[in-house]
Parts: C-alpha cells; structure tokens; sequence
C-alpha cells in the first residue's frame, strides 16, 4: 500500500464529506468517482467512513428514556401529574 | 428529533402555559436531548442533569421564544449549551472560548487503509465492536463531538447544526469531517489490529 498520499486523494478527502451526504454538484461527482475508480486507497476510505457512519446510525436505537428517568424530569418540572399520559 | 419524528406543538398554547402542551414537548424531546447527554458527559448521571435543566431552561424562557427556529432547533440549542457547561465545569475550565474559536481547515490525512467493510453488522455492532466505537465516539474533542452527535447520530441538517451551534455551516462541515475521519482512523486500526494475522495467513 503507498505510503504517499497524493494531491489528488487530499483533494478528495476535503469533499468526502459531502459526497457520502450526496451534497456534491453531478460534475464533481463524476471527477471523484473516476479518482476512485483507480485509487484503492481512496476507495478504502470512503467505504470505512461510510460504514462508520451507518454503525453509528443504527447504533442508538430510537429508545424511549428509562421510565425512571422519565418520572424525576416530571416531578422536577412539577409536571408529574401528565406522568400518566405517556405519548 | 429528525423531521419526520417532528411533531407540531400549539406555540400558543406552550406560551400561555398549557402544561399539558409543555409535557407533550417533553416527551416527544427527551430521548434525543438525553442522548446528546449521554454521548457528551458519558455519563447517565450527567446526561439526567442536562435533560432536567433544559426542560427548566426552557420552560422558564418559553415566553421569549419567537418561534424564528423550529421549536427542536431552539430545545437542541439549550441542550447543547446545558452540556458544554457541565462538561467545562467538570473540566474545572473557565476557558468559554475554545468551543467557538477559529480552527483550521486541516483535515489530518488517513493512515490505516484497512477494508473491514465486510465484517457482519453483528460483529460491528455487539460487545467489543460497541465498545469499540464508543471509545472512538468518547475521544473526540467536545467541538467535534458535538456536531457530530447532532449531525450524524440525530440526523440534524447541516444548516440547522450550524443554527444550534451558533457556527457558520462551513465550521460545521468542517468539524464534521473531521470527526468523521477521526472515527474512521480509530475503527480502522482498531479491525485493522484483528483482520491483520488472517490477511498474514492467508497472504
Ligand atoms: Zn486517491
């Protein structure tokens, strides 16, 4: 794997952002996906930045609060007669 | 609190002091808010407390509220600020400046060009691999941490990051690559360390 990291890649890696949030205009997108077509290591990096960021998307799993938690914020706010109503 | 989860809450009704209303917005709120507690303290404890002052902040100021940004944006901003302060008083810093200072464009360069893209979602996302990531999520610095939480835990537009944060939506690009790269390194060495002795064998 090359050690250097080319003008190219650094350029990409500054866009890469907002090519994996589908920000990009068409054109730079098609600049950057012939880049990554002969660049492995750019390709690696897109690739584990994305799945970085799905892990954490699927990670925190629309939870409700702990009822505990739910009950002291009530009872701080003097709410806790809407306890009952829950959502 | 992502659009779609967004529920329309009477501003009138909140402002005359329907409680009813205000305890509806609590609980279509906390979960997010109690979140962001959580990923910026790390702790429950911490996380209660900023949940619990964001409420009271708010309700005490609801009558200030003009309604400009969404009622998630201006609950998200009270959220955030809840948190920095706790986190600076914890630090036992005064040092208000840090979170808002200029920062240079410079995005540290990858180094581990690892694929472990193909590893099952259980793997990645069960008890070392969670661990794993937390880590990572935990060392990132408060600035970055922050926007992304909102950004890409919450699913918070860029331009409503930038409102919340009181940043310019090119800082909140910024640090939001950054985070993301600083993340991606961390994993990447991380399953770099464990795919490593396979790829030897197999090589
Ligand atoms: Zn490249």
């Amino acid at each position: 794997m090359a050690d250097h990291y080319h003008e190219n890649c650094q350029a990409l890696l500054g866009s890469l952002s907002e090519y994996i949030d589908g920000e990009l205009p068409p054109n730079l997108c098609e600049e950057i996906e012939k880049h990554l077509e002969g660049c492995e290591n750019c390709r690696v990096v897109l690739n584990t930045t994305k799945r970085t960021i799905d892990l954490v998307r699927v990670e925190p799993a629309r939870e409700p609060i702990p009822d505990d938690v739910r009950e002291r914020l009530f009872l701080r706010l003097n709410l806790d007669d809407f306890l009952e109503q829950k959502k | 609190m992502s659009d779609s989860t967004t529920q329309e809450f009477s501003l009138e009704a909140l402002r005359s002091g329907d409680r009813a209303e205000f305890a509806r917005v609590m609980d279509a709120y906390s979960a997010p808010i109690y979140r962001l507690g959580l990923k910026m303290l790390g702790s429950q404890q911490d996380a209660e407390d900023v949940l619990q002052n964001t409420f009271l902040n708010a309700l005490t100021h609801l009558k200030d509220f003009e309604g400009r940004s969404s009622l998630s944006t201006w609950l998200y901003r009270i959220a955030s600020n809840e948190a920095l302060m706790l986190i600076r008083r914890k630090k036992n810093t005064v040092n208000l400046d840090d979170f808002h200072s200029e920062e240079t464009e410079d995005v540290p360069l990858p180094e581990v060009f690892v694929d472990w893209t193909a590893l099952p979602e259980d793997e990645l996302l069960s008890g070392e691999g969670k661990n794993a990531l937390d880590a990572a999520v935990n060392k990132l610095p408060e600035s970055l941490r922050m926007v992304f939480v909102l950004r890409d835990i919450e699913g918070v537009s860029i331009r409503d990051t930038a409102e919340i944060l009181n940043l310019t939506e090119t800082n909140v690009k910024t640090r939001l690559l950054r985070a993301r790269m600083f993340l991606r390194e961390r994993l990447s060495t991380y399953y770099g360390e464990r795919l490593a002795p396979k790829e030897r064998t197999n090589g």
